[in-house]
């Protein structure tokens, strides 16, 4: 008779005198009952988890303006350096680790209306007293004076730079060109839509194909520029004005507009006649977009007293930023490193916020890194789960901007019953259906 | 002109059409390839996690790149569980006769003692506990402790491995059951009226009032939720983590006379005097499933680990083994006494005690083979006792090749060769853990802890797609729907009860093909009614007849008249 039963000796699994214990794995299915409940169960208590560790403010930075924070600029060639300018005409710099002020200066005598960083990392900045200014954070004192001055006709409302030449772009009514090598010299070149005469609200030079300008005016329309034949390209008409707009940085042919009607519209600059995407979630107008460093997220300030956070590909926002004392938001940044939001509000504060609300910045180990991964997996696998949507999707919302939600919905509901109504009394075939992305483009000229 | 012949082969200008193959002729079959697939096949047959989706036919080309890719990411995760086989470092135990004259159930435990190693050899022991009724006997689930309860009052604890002694209680009244609970830090008892919870101490903690002449006991360690049942048939969980009790409904059969979890699905069975079988989930009040096991009472019973098969003992001296996959029996065996207890071991080993003696069984059932091609074994695999010690529970050792016996003079622990599971997985369940690992792994298994919601037949339908429709959903949030015998009888109300005609709706509705095997309520109040009618249309006649007289009486069955 051959016979052998199961032997393990005790110390094949600790070694004496040692507190390091094996543990050996036996994958066999039978050995793991309930695998498809207990993975479900993880997984609903991984977005439990992050719910809780949720904590999106960070800090604000310094004690902010006097007056509200109309505009925020991040230098392209630094992490960590951002300015802002204020109701008030100052300018300010700030260092994002330590969270402090480090340069400041009273530029103009009103409104600063717009600023961006030059390639040699100055200050460009434009306001409704005529001026465009250049300072030099980096190297001078503060309150120093402008290493250059521009002037115009007109109350200039934006300005963007070139991304290699040394020109930048600023506008009023027209859109004026300028040489920085030259300093109060007057415009290279004037860019405007023949018909229009509208004051331009935003305007931006895309920094990979980097003569497409494009700009949008009161007029509600949004036009597209080529600097090297002077031209302006294409134009389209929306329901609306829009207040904003960004390049996308990684897919450069896509561009998002902030618009008034309280919706963010992504555009392809191919194909002006239908958005890409409609981001809808503000119950106000939005005066301010920006996209994370990878294109796939964006930020939105709105009227209504919040931030939003979205994905480019998803209808509605994944997160809501506000505070009890955060005033109508109307300038918005995502920090070059993809951790951080910046937000400028009517309140004078300029509030920095995580980018993804549960996340933390501290060194972690490898098994915590490989316990957020597999978390991250496991409630992406299980995102239908009604619960688990139900508890991912859950914030909480401002009693005023919930109102305004409900109020809204109500209102686009009615709008849409009578427009059922129309269809239902007219010959059939009578009003046509026009697609969700297309509504709103009344109109495209080339 | 000379008419051709046309066929499927020949055309109409008499050329011959060629069976074009599509596709690309056929490949030289490589050697590696069949090999390959072959490995994928094993794999998955024994990690994969049931049938893969046909993706060929799926018509949108989004879907089908996902599913494609998910079919993908499955197969090479089961290739690679196959893979990480290499690192088992344990090989079952087994006993094999070297001719034909050797029988294995003709083995004696002190020849198999001789015969393994010293350390393994220690594990069989006898203890001798005589005078303090015959006793049950539990082991944790990584088989670390032993607990044992003598009917009369005598409760203890001990490493078995070392002999070392947890706890010992002299409780002083009745003691039918016993069970450890998620972890060797806890047991409960159940005792002459209530059931007690004690800690590894021995000092009781919980007194659970709620529970009522307990007889037996089970514990669903992933959902932490105690099962009991009594005298008066109540079953009962509580949930140890909370306090809770989850759920009490009354099985209304009497008292039961077996019970058993099925680790599968923590869905348990409950066998009655009337020898069926019940299955029983928190989430509704009516069993699952009722079968009809054996003629006389149920006297025990045990599935296997992954939820298969079933095997229970009779008052009617059988022993059955059945799938519960289908509620179908495989086979039957006979024993000389009724089983008193029966287990089922980590490879599918069957301890059946009856009587003074214990059988062991190998391959009752396989895991491989469909249910028609289930053997009947011949000849056991093992046997012990026959010296008068009457067995009251067989329970296997969980990832160890030994058989706790106990019986009315102490328990027995035998050596049963190619019982356990060999290979631990160490983050389930480490028969060897310290202090540290097992507190981690307590504190882990409660944050996972199932939800009793999640108990059912099919354990898996947690976060598969939920297929009813919006109205059935909407009609069961409804509180007014009518429910049970109330909505039957309106089922039965829109038949309408008229009974003239060839084609009345209650005639049609027996007619119907595909339902005349089909015997439910339903049924059952159709024919009713239309034996009602059928009795109203007979008096009617007779009556006709009488008034008729004996010549016309023939007529009476014509219609008009």
């Amino acid at each position: 008779m051959k016979i052998k039963a199961l032997t393990r000796s005790a110390s094949s699994q600790q070694a004496p005198g040692s507190d390091v214990a094996r543990q050996p794995r036996n994958l066999d299915p039978a050995l793991h009952p309930f695998e498809r409940a207990r993975e479900y169960t993880r997984a609903l208590n991984a977005t439990k988890l992050e719910r809780m560790f949720a904590a999106p403010f960070v800090a604000q930075l310094g004690r902010g303006h006097v007056d509200g924070v109309y505009t925020i600029a991040k230098d392209p060639n630094a992490l960590d350096r951002f300015a802002s300018g204020s109701g008030d005409g100052m300018l300010k710099v700030w260092d994002l680790p330590s969270q402090a002020e480090v340069w400041q200066t009273q530029a103009h005598e009103n409104l600063v209306k717009g600023m961006c960083w030059t390639q040699d990392q100055k200050l460009l900045s434009c306001g409704s007293d005529k001026t465009v200014k250049l300072y030099d954070p980096y190297n001078t004192t503060p309150n120093s004076a402008p290493t250059a001055t521009w002037l115009g006709p007109n109350a200039f409302t934006a300005i963007t730079r070139h991304r290699t030449a040394p020109a930048f772009a600023v506008a009023s009514s027209v859109i004026s060109l300028y040489d920085l090598t030259r300093p109060s010299a007057a415009p290279t070149q004037t860019l405007a839509w023949p018909t229009s005469i509208d004051t331009i609200t935003a305007l931006a030079l895309n920094q990979t194909e980097t003569s497409i300008l494009a700009s949008t005016a009161t007029d509600r329309s949004l036009v597209l520029y080529d600097l090297r034949t002077a031209t302006p390209l294409h134009r389209s008409v929306l329901t609306l004005a829009s207040n904003a707009l960004a390049w996308n940085p990684m897919e450069a042919f896509n561009l998002a507009l902030a618009n008034e009607d309280h919706n963010i519209y992504l555009f392809d600059m191919r194909n002006l006649s239908r958005a890409l995407n409609i981001l809808k979630d503000h119950v106000s107008a939005v005066m301010d977009v920006d996209f994370s460093p990878t294109g796939e997220e964006l930020v939105s300030a709105s009227y209504d007293r919040s931030i939003r956070l979205w994905k480019r590909h998803e209808g509605h926002s994944r997160d809501i930023y506000h505070t009890k004392r955060m005033q109508r938001v109307f300038a918005c940044r995502w920090t070059p490193d993809n951790a951080y939001v910046l937000s400028g509000s009517d309140d004078g504060n300029i509030r920095v916020w995580r980018a993804n609300a549960s996340a933390r910045s501290g060194v972690k180990s490898a098994a915590q890194r490989q316990r957020l991964e597999y978390d991250e997996a496991l409630r992406s696998r299980y995102k239908h789960m009604p619960e688990i949507k139900r508890i991912a999707r859950h914030r909480h919302v401002p009693k005023q901007v919930k109102k305004a939600g409900e109020i809204k919905g109500e209102e686009l509901k009615g709008l849409k019953r009578r427009e059922e109504n129309e269809r239902k009394h007219s010959v059939k075939g009578g009003v046509k259906r026009r697609s969700e992305r297309e509504k709103m483009v009344l109109a495209t000229e080339k | 002109m000379v008419e051709m012949e046309t066929t499927d082969l020949v055309g109409p200008n008499g050329t011959v059409k060629v069976q074009r193959r599509r596709g690309p002729p056929t490949k030289q079959v490589n050697e590696e390839d069949v090999a390959a697939k072959k490995r994928q096949l094993e794999a998955s047959r024994q990690y994969g996690r049931g049938k893969g989706i046909v993706t060929k036919s799926i018509k949108d080309k989004k879907l089908r790149g996902n599913l494609r890719a998910l079919e993908e990411r499955y197969q090479d995760a089961s290739l690679k569980a196959k893979d990480a086989e290499i690192l088992l470092e344990n090989q079952s135990g087994f006993l094999e006769p070297e001719g034909e004259l050797e029988k294995t159930y003709k083995v004696r435990q002190d020849e198999i003692r001789g015969d393994v190693a010293v350390e393994t050899a220690k594990k069989g022991f006898e203890l001798q506990l005589e005078g303090l009724g015959p006793y049950t006997c539990d082991y944790t689930r990584n088989g670390k402790d032993l607990l044992l309860a003598g009917r009369k009052g005598h409760v203890a604890t001990m490493d078995w491995r070392s002999g070392k002694l947890g706890c010992e209680l002299q409780l002083g009244e009745t003691v039918r059951d016993a069970k450890w609970l998620h972890n060797n830090q806890y047991f409960a008892v159940a005792q002459k009226r209530n059931v007690y919870i004690y800690d590894h101490r021995g000092v009781e903690i919980h007194n659970l009032d709620a529970h009522v002449e307990v007889t037996h006991m089970e514990f669903l360690p992933y959902h932490y939720l105690l099962a009991t049942i009594g005298n008066a048939g109540w079953l009962k969980w509580q949930d140890t983590s909370t306090g809770k009790l989850v759920m009490q409904m009354g099985t209304k059969q009497g008292t039961p006379t077996a019970f058993g979890q099925n680790p599968y699905n923590g869905v348990l069975h409950v066998g009655h005097q009337n020898g069926t079988v019940s299955l029983w989930s928190p989430n509704s009040t009516t069993p699952l499933v009722k079968m009809l096991c054996h003629r006389g009472p149920v006297r025990s019973l045990a599935m296997d680990r992954e939820g298969r098969y079933m095997v229970s003992t009779g008052q009617d001296m059988k022993m059955s083994v059945w799938d519960v996959r289908n509620f179908k029996p495989v086979h039957e065996y006979f024993l000389r006494q009724p089983g008193s207890s029966v287990a089922i071991s980590d490879r599918n080993l069957t301890a059946v005690g009856w009587g003074t003696q214990t059988t062991i069984w190998k391959d009752l059932f396989s895991k491989h083979r469909s249910d028609i091609e289930q053997v009947k074994v011949q000849s056991p695999y093992m046997a012990w006792g026959g010296e008068g010690q009457h067995v009251e529970r067989v329970k296997w050792c969980p990832y160890e090749d030994i058989l706790g016996i106990s019986h009315d003079k102490g328990i027995s622990s035998i050596i049963v060769p190619g019982a356990g599971e060999p290979n631990f997985d160490a983050l389930e369940q480490n028969p060897y853990e310290n202090a540290k690992q097992r507190q981690e792994a307590e504190v882990k298994s409660l944050l996972n802890k199932l939800q009793p919601e999640m108990i059912s037949l099919n354990p898996d339908f947690v976060g598969t797609l939920d297929t009813t429709s919006n109205q059935e959903r909407q009609q069961e949030k409804d509180l007014d729907r009518k429910t049970g015998a109330e909505a039957e009888r309106e089922r039965v109300e829109t038949l309408k009860n008229r009974g003239r005609g060839k084609n009345s709706s209650l005639r049609k509705f027996l007619r119907k093909k595909g339902n005349q095997n089909v015997v439910d309520e339903h049924k059952m109040r159709v024919l009713e009614m239309r034996e009602e009618q059928r009795k109203r249309a007979k008096e009617a006649k007779e009556g006709r007849k009488e008034e008729l007289g004996p010549a016309l009486a023939r007529f009476a069955g014509r219609g008009g008249g």
